[in-house]
């Protein structure tokens, strides 16, 4: 069973990866994580994310196209980046939600992928 | 015929219900199929059994035909056909195991699923009283102040989460249980609290309902023997059980505590109850059930003593709503605090307590009415006959609206 897990960072974690003082310190919390992911064989995918403000959100109405600078929603925290990974159950997603390092600082909402069809 | 044979499944239902559906919905994963294939089977039973008769283990039955629903679901669903083979495997080893009796504990893996952290924390305890005992919306509703309609919405969604998000079946670790445990304790008070509510025995559905409850509260107190709380429940259920038979008297009137026939109390239950009790403070970790138990045991004292200890009583509520302040605690409080400093100190408590939740969280609250009207009463307050007939008008048994209208005094509450 697949489980996304979504990091939700905010402003302040955004600008750390780039601040003189503080990047190395975040970059090796992530390093660390993800080298925890693979080596428990349970890691299927995963992305960074730039910054909220690189995003652009697309809407259809009445056939007609809008774009709009930012995210789809304003809110304190914003993705950061996710993880797909192959687990038995949602205690085993936890675990694994719980060591990711926005945890700490931001919030990882854990969620159950669909089953691919006719599996 | 077909009557007799419907009590049966009455009465399997009624018995075997929680452990069906913990074990049907331990190897599936999935509460809500469980708890349709078991309604299933029992229709089916309703309509087989008096034909061919009831079969030797009647449980067997039930089980392999909820099976079969399982399994051609899961075909027509198209969902995890590869998994079917482990299923009916699984379901095959477990039925041998379910005729040994030995499955007892997938309620307790049940019960700690719908416990999960994942779980709305209002939804836990409500999950497990249906999940285990088979309650439905409408009478979980009101228990929990909720819509039935709403209650109904949150269940379903509930089960549909322990499904898709694969919620595991399993006993907690011992640094989970903190977490998980109270929710499993509430509800199988609640099971027993809306089981001996019904002191007239009106509603023939709650009545199996006690005897779940206190297997269920012996289950923890066996299976997680270093838990204090699980102890102290047990030890709560069993002082309060053991006055069952002096709750009504010949003639079927309801009796308060304080009027009862200590002759009648179980000594066998409340031994039982007091060794559950000591085994709970050997534990050093005090605890809600552990005081409630308590006070029970200070009040089954009187069948040895012939005297309540109510200082101490009161000093108990005074300590149990610090810890677990609910309304209920803190009316109960000031009834101990009557009978210790006397009425006008319980007013003042009332008081207190509506200053802080307001009056609203009381206005449909029996047993504040009762104590409110009574202490009023003592006092010959103008208000007592109003504060009587919300007491009698927000009491459901018709017994215990006797009681009170002989004890408020004549014309009150008609």
């Amino acid at each position: 069973m697949q489980y996304l897990i979504l990091a939700a960072e905010d402003d302040a974690a955004f600008a750390a990866r780039d601040d003189i003082e503080r990047s190395a310190g975040y970059w090796e919390s992530w390093q660390g994580y993800i080298a925890a992911l693979t080596e428990s064989g349970l890691l299927a995918g995963a992305g960074g994310l730039q910054p909220p403000w690189t995003a652009s959100t697309v809407r259809v109405r009445d056939g007609r196209r809008t774009v709009q600078d930012g995210p789809y929603a304003e809110t304190k925290e914003q993705l950061g980046g996710y993880f797909v990974i192959d687990a038995p159950d949602l205690d085993t997603a936890l675990h694994w939600a719980e060591r990711c390092p926005a945890a700490a600082y931001g919030s990882v909402e854990v969620r159950p992928l669909l089953p691919p069809p006719g599996a | 015929m077909t009557d007799t044979t419907a009590a049966v499944v009455d009465e399997v239902a009624r018995t075997s219900y929680g452990r069906l559906v913990a074990y049907l919905a331990s190897v599936t994963g999935d509460l809500a199929a469980a708890e349709d294939a078991l309604g299933d089977a029992l229709v089916a039973a309703l309509t087989t059994w008096p034909e061919r008769g009831v079969p030797e283990r009647p449980e067997s039955w039930l089980l392999t035909a909820a099976r079969r629903t399982l399994i051609d679901a899961g075909r027509r669903r198209d969902v995890a056909r590869a998994a079917l083979p482990a299923l009916a495997r699984a379901m095959e080893e477990r039925s041998e195991q379910l005729s040994g009796g030995v499955i007892s504990d997938d309620r307790l893996r049940l019960m700690f699923a719908c416990a999960h952290p994942a779980i709305a924390p209002a939804m836990r305890s409500p999950l497990i009283l249906q999940a285990v005992l088979g309650l439905d919306a409408a009478r979980l509703a009101p228990a929990f102040l909720v819509a039935p309609t709403t209650m109904g919405q949150r269940l379903v969604r509930a089960k549909a989460k322990i499904r898709d998000a694969r919620v595991p079946f399993r006993v907690p670790e011992r640094h989970e249980l903190p977490e998980r445990l109270d929710a499993v304790l509430d509800a199988v008070y609640a099971a027993y609290g809306t089981g001996w509510d019904d002191v007239d025995g009106l509603d023939e559905a709650r009545r199996g309902l006690v005897p779940e409850a206190i297997r269920l509260a012996r289950l923890l107190a066996e299976l997680l023997p270093d838990e204090p709380e699980a102890h102290g429940l047990l030890a709560l259920v069993l002082h309060s059980h053991a006055r069952h038979d002096a709750r009504r008297d010949a003639s079927g009137d309801y009796v308060p505590l304080a009027e009862q026939d200590v002759s009648l109390w179980s000594r066998e239950l409340i031994a039982e109850a007091e060794a559950h009790l000591a085994r709970a403070m050997t534990g050093g970790r005090i605890g809600p059930y552990q005081l409630q138990a308590a006070i029970q045991s200070l009040h089954n004292r009187r069948s040895a003593t012939g005297k309540t200890h109510w200082p101490a009583i009161a000093q108990l509520y005074d300590g149990l709503v610090r810890l677990a302040p609910t309304t209920g605690t803190a009316v109960a409080r000031a009834a101990a605090h009557r009978e210790v400093e006397g009425a006008a100190a319980a007013l003042l408590l009332l008081d207190e307590l509506t200053g802080e939740i307001g009056d609203d969280a009381v206005a449909g609250y029996q047993p504040y009415w009762v104590l409110r009207a009574l202490c009023e009463h003592e006092l010959g307050r103008t208000t007592a006959p109003e504060a009587a007939s919300r007491a009698v008008a927000l009491t459901t048994s018709p017994r215990v609206a006797a009681h009170l209208r002989r004890t408020l005094g004549p014309g009150q509450g008609t």
